[in-house]
């Protein structure tokens, strides 16, 4: 069992939690360009790491307010919480960030990144 | 719905001296049983292959025998990480059927469930295979309606699913409270009777005394590190054994797919998850039927040691630890005492967890890849045990012809491209 600390709410039970998958996907904002190869890669595609992983999680039972949350899916450790809209801090997070594969991808080259916002 | 002539193969156990037979148990008991041949060799991996399966559990196993005893092609290694079976194939809940709804998937999970009622007598092996039934029950009239679309579906392929109504199921499964005043009244069900279980570990131990028997290499202990590749055509790979070469790698590793793509740089829709299961303290025969219950949400069978099985859906988050949150076990018994409240005087004494590999379809993936002589087996998700046989003999057709058979092609990586998707999350006769 996580112990999750909501941005808003503290330390709750994973049980009060929902999990959203893979944070910091950007949507291609020039689908019709786009090949299906390439498109599936944003649509299916999945980074699926043995080590650090961003996703976004969603307090359900609690303030039903999203974030960001960094973890280790081998080890089940949270390395960070983080506001939707913004980057990983800490090392472990920037580097996930850049060793996920869609970095790379071509569809990501022409999608927008997530814009960060001032908190 | 496709379909293949089953070829069983004849090659395997031509040597009569190394059959298990009842003579053997009468010859091996004179000798206080201290002189049984051993079930396969424990082999040191050579400098070169025709062909390297990846991963040591049933379907890779199954993959490697059926490329010997089939297409003829011995000089081959599986290369296991841990031990044999140790992953998925000896942490599910053994449960066998094929009333899937949609044709592709009728067609495979069909052709594996003829090769398993055929496996034993294959393999030369008890795989223990007993087709008890898998009872899908219902607790409302919608999802009463639901099945029999469903049942319907599932005839018109030739496959066996019967409607049961409340005294149907009450004579078949006697412990089941079919009052209509409770939280969960027993509605009707559908049945597979050719349905059932089978030991997973034989299955694993099956296949790999039977394909060694044919020449295959089994080699555990061996972590594979890296892919080498000329161009686009696979060479080798790399483990922490030295390097191995060969042009045909087949890649069968369930939840750590995504890590062998990774090394070729090939992108799969597979999230891997934990799975969970548990079985309680031994008690009498009281369940002799798989019962399942989508509503409540979980499986339940009795082993033949008289365990009761439990199983239900994945955890929430992605994870590589074979473990799981605790929030699933306590849902999954409060489930099985919705259904069976004798159950809550039980004592729970084994937890677990397999790392499954879930497709966005929860469909497998069969197909070749773009990089040339790399073959991918995975993306069964939560149901494939039951696969087992079927997976390997479509897979080691895959292999040595380089092309996908009837079965095998609509599970190709393509799919996600042209969005012929095959969406068994609600029509595989259990949630996910």
């Amino acid at each position: 069992m996580l112990k999750i600390k909501c941005p808003f709410c503290g330390v709750r039970d994973e049980s009060e939690f929902s999990c959203g998958g893979e944070a910091h996907i950007a949507r291609p904002t020039t689908d019709l360009k786009l090949t299906d190869k390439i498109f599936s890669e944003y649509l299916f595609m999945k980074y699926n790491p043995k080590g650090v992983f961003l996703e976004r999680w969603c307090h359900t039972s609690g303030c039903r307010r999203w974030f960001n949350l960094a973890r280790d899916t081998v080890s089940h450790e949270i390395i960070e919480i983080y506001p939707m809209g913004v980057f990983p801090k800490t090392v472990k997070g920037k580097k996930a960030y850049q060793a996920n594969w869609r970095r790379k991808s071509k569809y990501e080259a022409v999608s927008k990144p997530a814009k960060r916002t001032k908190k | 719905m496709a379909k293949l002539n089953i070829d069983r193969g004849t090659r395997a156990f031509t040597r009569k001296s190394k059959r298990y037979s009842i003579f053997s148990i009468a010859k091996n008991a004179a000798s206080y049983h201290q002189k049984w041949q051993q079930a396969w060799r424990h082999a040191e991996p050579k400098s070169t292959y025709d062909a390297v399966i990846i991963g040591g559990g049933g379907h890779g196993l199954a993959t490697a025998y059926y490329l010997a005893n089939i297409h003829g092609i011995t000089n081959i290694a599986v290369i296991e990480k841990g031990w044999l079976g140790g992953g998925n194939t000896g942490r599910n809940t053994t449960i066998i059927r094929s009333n899937y709804m949609w044709d592709e998937s009728a067609a495979i999970y069909e052709h594996a469930l003829k090769l398993w009622e055929g496996l034993s007598q294959d393999l030369n092996f008890n795989v223990m295979f007993s087709q008890r039934g898998v009872l899908t029950i219902s607790h409302s009239e919608h999802e009463l309606k639901g099945m029999s679309r469903r049942v319907h579906a599932i005839r018109l392929n030739g496959i066996d699913s019967d409607i049961l109504s409340p005294s149907e199921i009450k004579k078949l499964v006697p412990t089941i409270n079919i009052d209509p005043n409770i939280r969960y009244p027993v509605m009707g069900g559908f049945i597979q009777k050719r349905a059932g279980t089978a030991r997973h570990d034989a299955v694993a131990w099956g296949y790999a005394r039977a394909a060694d028997e044919l020449g295959v290499d089994i080699i555990q202990n061996c972590e594979v590190t890296g892919l080498r590749r000329n161009g686009n055509q696979i060479t080798g790979i790399q483990t922490t054994k030295g390097f191995v070469k060969t042009s045909k790698v087949g890649c069968v590793v369930a939840g750590h797919s995504s890590i062998i793509a990774d090394m070729a740089n090939i992108r799969l829709p597979i999230t891997s998850r934990p799975l969970q299961a548990i079985v309680s303290e031994p008690i009498k025969p009281i369940l002799d039927t798989v019962i399942m219950s989508n509503a409540v949400h979980m499986y339940i069978s009795q082993s033949d040691k008289g365990e009761m099985v439990l199983g239900a859906g994945v955890d929430k988050y992605n994870s590589y630890a074979q473990t799981g949150s605790w929030t699933i076990p306590e849902h999954m018994v409060a489930a099985a005492i919705d259904l069976f409240p004798f159950l809550s005087q039980l004592r729970m004494l084994r937890q677990w967890g397999g790392i499954v590999d879930t497709c966005p379809d929860a469909s497998p993936i069969i197909s070749k890849t773009d990089v040339k002589g790399l073959y991918f087996n995975c993306g069964w998700g939560t149901g494939g045990f039951k696969a087992t046989p079927g997976s390997g003999h479509v897979f080691a057709d895959l292999i040595a012809n380089d092309r996908p058979n009837p079965i095998a092609l609509p599970f190709g990586l393509k799919r996600f491209e042209t969005g012929y998707l095959i969406d068994e999350h609600g029509a595989a006769g259990v949630a996910h």
